[in-house]
Protein backbone atom coordinates (compact mmCIF):
# COMPACT_ATOMS: atom_id res chain seq x y z
CA UNK A 1 0.00 0.00 0.00
CA UNK A 2 1.26 3.45 -0.81
CA UNK A 3 2.24 5.80 2.01
CA UNK A 4 0.38 8.90 0.88
CA UNK A 5 -3.30 8.32 0.32
CA UNK A 6 -4.12 8.83 -3.32
CA UNK A 7 -6.48 11.72 -3.83
CA UNK A 8 -9.46 10.88 -5.91
CA UNK A 9 -10.63 13.16 -8.65
CA UNK A 10 -13.90 13.59 -6.78
CA UNK A 11 -12.09 14.81 -3.67
CA UNK A 12 -10.09 17.29 -5.70
CA UNK A 13 -13.18 18.62 -7.46
CA UNK A 14 -15.04 18.98 -4.16
CA UNK A 15 -12.11 20.85 -2.60
CA UNK A 16 -11.78 23.23 -5.57
CA UNK A 17 -15.52 23.89 -5.64
CA UNK A 18 -15.60 24.60 -1.93
CA UNK A 19 -12.64 26.95 -2.13
CA UNK A 20 -14.00 28.96 -5.04
CA UNK A 21 -17.40 29.20 -3.35
CA UNK A 22 -15.73 30.54 -0.19
CA UNK A 23 -14.12 33.34 -2.17
CA UNK A 24 -17.26 34.03 -4.20
CA UNK A 25 -19.67 34.04 -1.27
CA UNK A 26 -17.48 36.30 0.85
CA UNK A 27 -17.44 38.90 -1.94
CA UNK A 28 -21.12 38.45 -2.74
CA UNK A 29 -22.36 38.78 0.85
CA UNK A 30 -20.25 41.85 1.58
CA UNK A 31 -21.35 43.35 -1.75
CA UNK A 32 -24.96 42.88 -0.63
CA UNK A 33 -24.27 44.41 2.81
CA UNK A 34 -22.67 47.49 1.24
CA UNK A 35 -25.57 47.73 -1.19
CA UNK A 36 -27.87 48.26 1.81
CA UNK A 37 -26.06 51.54 2.44
CA UNK A 38 -27.09 53.10 -0.86
CA UNK A 39 -28.67 56.42 0.04
CA UNK A 40 -27.86 55.88 3.72
CA UNK A 41 -24.13 56.58 4.01
CA UNK A 42 -23.15 59.64 6.07
CA UNK A 43 -22.12 61.75 3.05
CA UNK A 44 -22.51 61.45 -0.70
CA UNK A 45 -18.80 60.69 -1.13
CA UNK A 46 -19.08 57.71 1.22
CA UNK A 47 -22.28 56.66 -0.50
CA UNK A 48 -20.37 56.54 -3.79
CA UNK A 49 -17.48 54.75 -2.13
CA UNK A 50 -19.72 52.02 -0.69
CA UNK A 51 -21.65 51.62 -3.95
CA UNK A 52 -18.49 51.35 -6.05
CA UNK A 53 -16.92 48.85 -3.66
CA UNK A 54 -20.15 46.85 -3.62
CA UNK A 55 -20.18 46.74 -7.40
CA UNK A 56 -16.57 45.53 -7.57
CA UNK A 57 -17.29 42.79 -5.03
CA UNK A 58 -20.41 41.60 -6.83
CA UNK A 59 -18.46 41.62 -10.10
CA UNK A 60 -15.73 39.49 -8.53
CA UNK A 61 -18.38 37.15 -7.13
CA UNK A 62 -19.85 36.73 -10.61
CA UNK A 63 -16.51 35.72 -12.09
CA UNK A 64 -15.93 33.28 -9.24
CA UNK A 65 -19.45 31.82 -9.31
CA UNK A 66 -19.13 31.24 -13.05
CA UNK A 67 -15.94 29.30 -12.32
CA UNK A 68 -17.68 27.39 -9.50
CA UNK A 69 -20.49 26.52 -11.87
CA UNK A 70 -18.00 25.01 -14.32
CA UNK A 71 -16.17 23.06 -11.63
CA UNK A 72 -19.46 21.69 -10.31
CA UNK A 73 -20.56 20.67 -13.80
CA UNK A 74 -24.22 20.31 -12.77
CA UNK A 75 -25.65 22.92 -15.07
CA UNK A 76 -26.30 25.34 -12.19
CA UNK A 77 -25.64 28.84 -13.48
CA UNK A 78 -23.90 31.62 -11.52
CA UNK A 79 -27.32 33.16 -10.87
CA UNK A 80 -28.72 29.90 -9.55
CA UNK A 81 -25.73 29.56 -7.25
CA UNK A 82 -26.25 33.09 -5.94
CA UNK A 83 -30.01 33.10 -5.62
CA UNK A 84 -31.12 29.54 -5.00
CA UNK A 85 -28.72 28.15 -2.43
CA UNK A 86 -29.73 28.11 1.21
CA UNK A 87 -27.90 29.50 4.19
CA UNK A 88 -25.92 26.39 5.05
CA UNK A 89 -24.70 26.11 1.44
CA UNK A 90 -23.07 29.53 1.69
CA UNK A 91 -19.34 29.46 2.44
CA UNK A 92 -18.67 33.12 3.20
CA UNK A 93 -16.72 34.34 6.22
CA UNK A 94 -19.10 35.15 9.09
CA UNK A 95 -17.35 38.55 9.32
CA UNK A 96 -18.96 39.86 6.13
CA UNK A 97 -22.55 38.95 7.06
CA UNK A 98 -22.38 41.11 10.21
CA UNK A 99 -24.87 43.99 10.10
CA UNK A 100 -23.72 47.46 9.08
CA UNK A 101 -23.85 49.17 12.48
CA UNK A 102 -22.24 52.61 12.81
CA UNK A 103 -19.69 54.01 10.34
CA UNK A 104 -16.75 52.76 12.43
CA UNK A 105 -18.14 49.21 12.29
CA UNK A 106 -18.69 49.42 8.54
CA UNK A 107 -15.13 50.65 8.00
CA UNK A 108 -13.58 48.15 10.44
CA UNK A 109 -15.36 45.21 8.77
CA UNK A 110 -14.25 46.46 5.37
CA UNK A 111 -10.65 46.96 6.45
CA UNK A 112 -10.30 43.53 8.10
CA UNK A 113 -11.61 41.94 4.92
CA UNK A 114 -9.70 44.17 2.46
CA UNK A 115 -6.39 43.33 4.15
CA UNK A 116 -7.31 39.64 3.86
CA UNK A 117 -8.33 39.82 0.20
CA UNK A 118 -5.28 41.93 -0.64
CA UNK A 119 -2.94 39.29 0.80
CA UNK A 120 -4.89 36.37 -0.62
CA UNK A 121 -5.26 37.74 -4.17
CA UNK A 122 -1.58 38.71 -4.31
CA UNK A 123 -0.65 35.10 -3.67
CA UNK A 124 -3.43 33.57 -5.74
CA UNK A 125 -1.98 35.30 -8.80
CA UNK A 126 0.52 32.41 -8.83
CA UNK A 127 -2.15 29.70 -8.53
CA UNK A 128 -1.70 26.66 -10.76
CA UNK A 129 -5.36 27.12 -11.66
CA UNK A 130 -5.11 29.61 -14.54
CA UNK A 131 -8.69 30.81 -14.25
CA UNK A 132 -8.38 31.46 -10.54
CA UNK A 133 -5.06 33.25 -11.10
CA UNK A 134 -6.68 35.47 -13.74
CA UNK A 135 -9.62 36.38 -11.49
CA UNK A 136 -7.23 37.13 -8.60
CA UNK A 137 -5.08 39.38 -10.80
CA UNK A 138 -8.12 41.30 -11.98
CA UNK A 139 -9.65 41.56 -8.50
CA UNK A 140 -6.38 42.65 -6.89
CA UNK A 141 -6.41 46.00 -8.69
CA UNK A 142 -9.85 46.75 -7.28
CA UNK A 143 -9.00 45.44 -3.82
CA UNK A 144 -6.00 47.80 -3.56
CA UNK A 145 -8.42 50.66 -4.06
CA UNK A 146 -10.80 49.29 -1.39
CA UNK A 147 -7.92 48.79 1.05
CA UNK A 148 -6.75 52.39 0.68
CA UNK A 149 -10.26 53.60 1.25
CA UNK A 150 -11.02 51.54 4.36
CA UNK A 151 -7.49 51.77 5.77
CA UNK A 152 -7.41 55.52 5.24
CA UNK A 153 -10.72 55.91 7.04
CA UNK A 154 -9.69 53.66 9.91
CA UNK A 155 -6.64 55.85 10.52
CA UNK A 156 -8.74 59.01 10.41
CA UNK A 157 -11.28 57.55 12.84
CA UNK A 158 -8.72 56.02 15.20
CA UNK A 159 -6.48 59.07 15.20
CA UNK A 160 -9.42 61.48 15.16
CA UNK A 161 -11.57 62.66 18.04
CA UNK A 162 -12.00 60.83 21.31
CA UNK A 163 -15.46 59.72 20.17
CA UNK A 164 -14.29 58.40 16.80
CA UNK A 165 -11.29 56.70 18.41
CA UNK A 166 -13.47 54.93 20.96
CA UNK A 167 -15.93 53.80 18.35
CA UNK A 168 -13.19 52.53 16.05
CA UNK A 169 -11.54 50.61 18.88
CA UNK A 170 -14.88 49.11 19.90
CA UNK A 171 -15.63 48.11 16.31
CA UNK A 172 -12.28 46.33 15.92
CA UNK A 173 -12.84 44.49 19.19
CA UNK A 174 -16.38 43.44 18.28
CA UNK A 175 -15.35 42.11 14.88
CA UNK A 176 -12.05 40.55 15.92
CA UNK A 177 -13.45 37.10 16.88
CA UNK A 178 -14.74 36.73 13.32
CA UNK A 179 -11.26 37.03 11.81
CA UNK A 180 -9.92 33.74 13.25
CA UNK A 181 -11.74 31.61 10.72
CA UNK A 182 -9.87 33.28 7.85
CA UNK A 183 -6.90 31.07 8.74
CA UNK A 184 -8.70 27.94 9.90
CA UNK A 185 -7.02 25.33 7.74
CA UNK A 186 -9.07 22.31 6.72
CA UNK A 187 -8.06 19.09 4.95
CA UNK A 188 -9.35 20.43 1.66
CA UNK A 189 -7.12 23.51 2.05
CA UNK A 190 -4.05 21.32 2.55
CA UNK A 191 -4.94 19.35 -0.55
CA UNK A 192 -5.21 22.54 -2.62
CA UNK A 193 -1.87 23.77 -1.27
CA UNK A 194 -0.26 20.49 -2.39
CA UNK A 195 -1.74 20.98 -5.85
CA UNK A 196 -0.39 24.54 -6.02
CA UNK A 197 -3.93 25.91 -6.35
CA UNK A 198 -4.15 27.75 -3.02
CA UNK A 199 -1.45 29.47 -0.97
CA UNK A 200 -0.72 28.09 2.54
CA UNK A 201 -2.90 29.60 5.27
CA UNK A 202 0.16 30.49 7.34
CA UNK A 203 1.39 32.78 4.54
CA UNK A 204 -1.97 34.54 4.32
CA UNK A 205 -2.09 34.97 8.07
CA UNK A 206 1.42 36.45 8.20
CA UNK A 207 0.67 38.88 5.37
CA UNK A 208 -2.68 39.91 6.83
CA UNK A 209 -1.27 40.31 10.31
CA UNK A 210 1.52 42.61 9.09
CA UNK A 211 -0.97 44.88 7.30
CA UNK A 212 -3.25 44.97 10.34
CA UNK A 213 -0.40 45.85 12.71
CA UNK A 214 0.88 48.61 10.46
CA UNK A 215 -2.48 50.31 10.04
CA UNK A 216 -3.68 49.85 13.62
CA UNK A 217 -0.44 51.44 14.84
CA UNK A 218 -0.95 54.43 12.57
CA UNK A 219 -4.57 54.63 13.72
CA UNK A 220 -3.43 54.57 17.38
CA UNK A 221 -5.72 51.56 17.89
CA UNK A 222 -4.89 48.45 19.87
CA UNK A 223 -4.82 45.03 18.37
CA UNK A 224 -7.15 42.78 20.38
CA UNK A 225 -5.81 39.60 21.92
CA UNK A 226 -6.13 36.33 20.03
CA UNK A 227 -9.40 34.56 20.73
CA UNK A 228 -10.30 30.88 20.29
CA UNK A 229 -12.13 29.81 17.12
CA UNK A 230 -15.80 30.49 17.35
CA UNK A 231 -17.13 30.81 13.85
CA UNK A 232 -17.09 28.52 10.84
CA UNK A 233 -18.82 30.27 7.96
CA UNK A 234 -16.38 28.64 5.56
CA UNK A 235 -17.89 25.31 6.64
CA UNK A 236 -21.45 26.59 6.25
CA UNK A 237 -22.14 27.41 9.89
CA UNK A 238 -23.36 31.00 10.08
CA UNK A 239 -24.61 33.66 12.47
CA UNK A 240 -28.31 34.52 12.55
CA UNK A 241 -27.72 37.51 10.26
CA UNK A 242 -27.07 35.60 7.04
CA UNK A 243 -30.61 34.23 6.78
CA UNK A 244 -32.13 37.71 6.79
CA UNK A 245 -29.60 38.93 4.26
CA UNK A 246 -30.36 36.05 1.90
CA UNK A 247 -34.10 36.46 2.34
CA UNK A 248 -33.69 39.99 1.04
CA UNK A 249 -31.17 39.18 -1.70
CA UNK A 250 -32.98 36.07 -2.98
CA UNK A 251 -36.55 37.32 -2.68
CA UNK A 252 -37.12 38.07 -6.34
CA UNK A 253 -35.75 34.79 -7.73
CA UNK A 254 -37.57 32.77 -5.07
CA UNK A 255 -40.87 34.52 -5.73
CA UNK A 256 -40.62 34.68 -9.51
CA UNK A 257 -38.38 31.75 -10.46
CA UNK A 258 -36.26 32.39 -13.57
CA UNK A 259 -37.35 36.04 -13.76
CA UNK A 260 -35.05 37.94 -16.16
CA UNK A 261 -34.41 41.56 -17.00
CA UNK B 1 -0.93 49.00 -26.56
CA UNK B 2 -3.53 47.32 -28.73
CA UNK B 3 -4.22 49.09 -31.97
CA UNK B 4 -5.71 48.09 -35.25
CA UNK B 5 -2.35 48.42 -36.98
CA UNK B 6 -0.64 45.52 -35.24
CA UNK B 7 -3.61 43.21 -34.98
CA UNK B 8 -5.22 43.17 -38.40
CA UNK B 9 -4.30 40.09 -40.38
CA UNK B 10 -7.15 39.89 -42.87
CA UNK B 11 -9.69 42.15 -44.60
CA UNK B 12 -12.46 40.60 -42.51
CA UNK B 13 -10.65 41.63 -39.35
CA UNK B 14 -10.26 45.19 -40.66
CA UNK B 15 -14.03 45.29 -41.28
CA UNK B 16 -14.67 44.08 -37.75
CA UNK B 17 -12.27 46.63 -36.17
CA UNK B 18 -13.99 49.40 -38.13
CA UNK B 19 -17.41 48.20 -36.98
CA UNK B 20 -16.33 48.10 -33.33
CA UNK B 21 -14.69 51.54 -33.54
CA UNK B 22 -18.23 52.87 -34.06
CA UNK B 23 -19.52 51.51 -30.75
CA UNK B 24 -19.65 54.17 -28.06
CA UNK B 25 -19.04 53.31 -24.42
CA UNK B 26 -22.47 53.45 -22.70
CA UNK B 27 -21.18 55.57 -19.80
CA UNK B 28 -18.73 57.81 -21.65
CA UNK B 29 -20.31 58.07 -25.11
CA UNK B 30 -17.51 60.26 -26.44
CA UNK B 31 -15.19 57.24 -26.35
CA UNK B 32 -15.45 54.12 -28.48
CA UNK B 33 -14.79 50.73 -26.96
CA UNK B 34 -11.65 50.59 -29.12
CA UNK B 35 -10.41 53.92 -27.70
CA UNK B 36 -10.89 52.46 -24.22
CA UNK B 37 -8.78 49.42 -25.02
CA UNK B 38 -11.63 47.02 -24.29
CA UNK B 39 -11.22 45.08 -27.55
CA UNK B 40 -8.27 42.77 -26.92
CA UNK B 41 -8.26 40.79 -30.16
CA UNK B 42 -10.21 40.05 -33.30
CA UNK B 43 -9.66 36.79 -35.14
CA UNK B 44 -11.34 35.78 -38.36
CA UNK B 45 -12.13 32.10 -37.91
CA UNK B 46 -14.02 31.47 -41.15
CA UNK B 47 -15.49 33.34 -44.11
CA UNK B 48 -18.29 34.90 -42.09
CA UNK B 49 -17.16 33.91 -38.62
CA UNK B 50 -15.23 36.05 -36.24
CA UNK B 51 -14.01 35.90 -32.64
CA UNK B 52 -13.73 39.03 -30.53
CA UNK B 53 -11.98 39.16 -27.15
CA UNK B 54 -13.39 41.79 -24.78
CA UNK B 55 -12.05 42.76 -21.37
CA UNK B 56 -14.04 44.54 -18.65
CA UNK B 57 -12.66 47.74 -17.08
CA UNK B 58 -13.88 46.80 -13.60
CA UNK B 59 -15.23 43.33 -12.84
CA UNK B 60 -18.59 44.72 -11.71
CA UNK B 61 -18.98 47.36 -14.40
CA UNK B 62 -22.67 47.19 -15.41
CA UNK B 63 -21.76 48.40 -18.91
CA UNK B 64 -20.03 45.10 -19.68
CA UNK B 65 -23.22 43.25 -20.67
CA UNK B 66 -24.47 46.20 -22.72
CA UNK B 67 -21.16 46.40 -24.59
CA UNK B 68 -21.20 42.69 -25.32
CA UNK B 69 -24.69 43.00 -26.82
CA UNK B 70 -23.65 46.01 -28.91
CA UNK B 71 -20.61 44.15 -30.23
CA UNK B 72 -22.70 41.16 -31.32
CA UNK B 73 -25.21 43.44 -33.05
CA UNK B 74 -22.51 45.46 -34.83
CA UNK B 75 -20.71 42.34 -36.05
CA UNK B 76 -23.93 40.84 -37.41
CA UNK B 77 -24.71 44.09 -39.18
CA UNK B 78 -21.21 44.03 -40.68
CA UNK B 79 -21.97 40.62 -42.21
CA UNK B 80 -20.64 38.13 -39.71
CA UNK B 81 -23.43 35.61 -39.26
CA UNK B 82 -21.97 33.78 -36.30
CA UNK B 83 -19.85 36.13 -34.19
CA UNK B 84 -18.29 34.80 -31.01
CA UNK B 85 -17.49 37.17 -28.14
CA UNK B 86 -15.24 35.86 -25.40
CA UNK B 87 -14.18 37.46 -22.13
CA UNK B 88 -10.46 38.07 -21.66
CA UNK B 89 -9.24 38.67 -18.09
CA UNK B 90 -5.48 38.38 -18.62
CA UNK B 91 -3.80 40.77 -18.62
CA UNK B 92 -6.29 42.82 -16.59
CA UNK B 93 -7.45 46.09 -18.13
CA UNK B 94 -5.31 49.11 -17.39
CA UNK B 95 -6.11 52.78 -17.86
CA UNK B 96 -2.76 52.94 -19.70
CA UNK B 97 -4.51 51.23 -22.61
CA UNK B 98 -6.58 54.29 -23.34
CA UNK B 99 -5.48 55.45 -26.80
CA UNK B 100 -3.90 58.89 -27.33
CA UNK B 101 -6.99 59.83 -29.30
CA UNK B 102 -9.14 58.56 -26.42
CA UNK B 103 -7.28 60.78 -23.95
CA UNK B 104 -7.82 63.83 -26.16
CA UNK B 105 -11.52 63.02 -26.54
CA UNK B 106 -11.96 62.60 -22.78
CA UNK B 107 -10.40 65.99 -22.07
CA UNK B 108 -12.56 67.72 -24.62
CA UNK B 109 -15.58 66.04 -23.04
CA UNK B 110 -14.65 67.51 -19.63
CA UNK B 111 -13.18 64.42 -17.97
CA UNK B 112 -9.51 64.56 -16.95
CA UNK B 113 -7.63 61.61 -18.50
CA UNK B 114 -5.85 59.13 -16.19
CA UNK B 115 -2.34 59.74 -14.91
CA UNK B 116 0.16 57.03 -15.70
CA UNK B 117 1.92 54.44 -13.55
CA UNK B 118 0.61 53.10 -10.26
CA UNK B 119 2.59 53.23 -7.03
CA UNK B 120 3.26 50.39 -4.60
CA UNK B 121 0.14 48.23 -4.35
CA UNK B 122 0.27 48.03 -0.55
CA UNK B 123 0.91 51.70 0.20
CA UNK B 124 -1.95 53.02 2.29
CA UNK B 125 -1.33 56.69 1.60
CA UNK B 126 -0.94 57.42 -2.04
CA UNK B 127 -0.71 61.08 -2.86
CA UNK B 128 -3.46 61.87 -5.31
CA UNK B 129 -1.95 62.44 -8.78
CA UNK B 130 -1.61 65.97 -10.10
CA UNK B 131 -4.60 66.31 -12.36
CA UNK B 132 -5.02 69.29 -14.66
CA UNK B 133 -8.49 70.80 -14.85
CA UNK B 134 -10.03 69.85 -18.20
CA UNK B 135 -11.70 73.28 -18.40
CA UNK B 136 -9.00 75.80 -17.53
CA UNK B 137 -5.83 73.64 -17.48
CA UNK B 138 -4.91 74.75 -13.97
CA UNK B 139 -3.02 72.20 -11.93
CA UNK B 140 -4.42 73.65 -8.70
CA UNK B 141 -7.00 70.91 -8.26
CA UNK B 142 -8.04 68.74 -5.33
CA UNK B 143 -9.59 65.33 -4.89
CA UNK B 144 -13.13 65.43 -3.52
CA UNK B 145 -13.87 61.73 -3.57
CA UNK B 146 -11.87 58.71 -4.70
CA UNK B 147 -15.07 57.22 -6.04
CA UNK B 148 -17.32 58.79 -8.64
CA UNK B 149 -20.47 58.25 -10.63
CA UNK B 150 -19.05 55.14 -12.33
CA UNK B 151 -16.39 52.67 -11.14
CA UNK B 152 -13.80 54.21 -13.48
CA UNK B 153 -14.03 57.80 -12.25
CA UNK B 154 -13.12 59.93 -9.21
CA UNK B 155 -14.37 63.41 -8.28
CA UNK B 156 -12.12 66.48 -8.33
CA UNK B 157 -12.50 70.23 -7.97
CA UNK B 158 -10.50 72.97 -9.65
CA UNK B 159 -9.33 75.65 -7.22
CA UNK B 160 -8.67 78.12 -10.05
CA UNK B 161 -11.97 78.08 -11.93
CA UNK B 162 -13.88 76.50 -9.01
CA UNK B 163 -15.59 73.94 -11.22
CA UNK B 164 -15.96 70.33 -10.08
CA UNK B 165 -14.93 67.75 -12.67
CA UNK B 166 -14.47 64.03 -13.08
CA UNK B 167 -11.13 62.29 -13.31
CA UNK B 168 -10.74 58.97 -15.10
CA UNK B 169 -9.05 56.80 -12.46
CA UNK B 170 -5.70 55.23 -13.03
CA UNK B 171 -5.65 51.47 -12.48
Amino acid sequence: MSQTPATSMAEETAARLDYVLQLADTSLVLGQRLGELLGHAPTIEEDLGMANTSLDLIGQARLLLALASEIEGQDRSEDQLAFLRTESDFRNLVLVEQPNGDFAQIIARQFLLDAYQLTLYEKLQQSSDQRLAAIATKSLKETQYHYRYSGGWLVRLGDGTEESHNRAQRAIEQLWPFTCEMFDEQDSDRLLVRLGIAPPMADIEAGWSALIDEVLREATLERPARVPYRWFGRRGVHSEHLGYLLADMQYLQRTYPDARW
Amino acid sequence: MVSEANLVHSPAEAVAWAALAEIADPEIPVLSIVDLGLVRHIKATGSDQIEVGLTPTYSGCPATAVIRGAVLTALKRAGFSDPNVIEVLVPPWSSDWLSAEGRRKLRRYGIAPPAQAVSSPRALWVSAPVVACPRCDSQATEELSRFGSTPCKALYRCKACLEPFEYFKCI
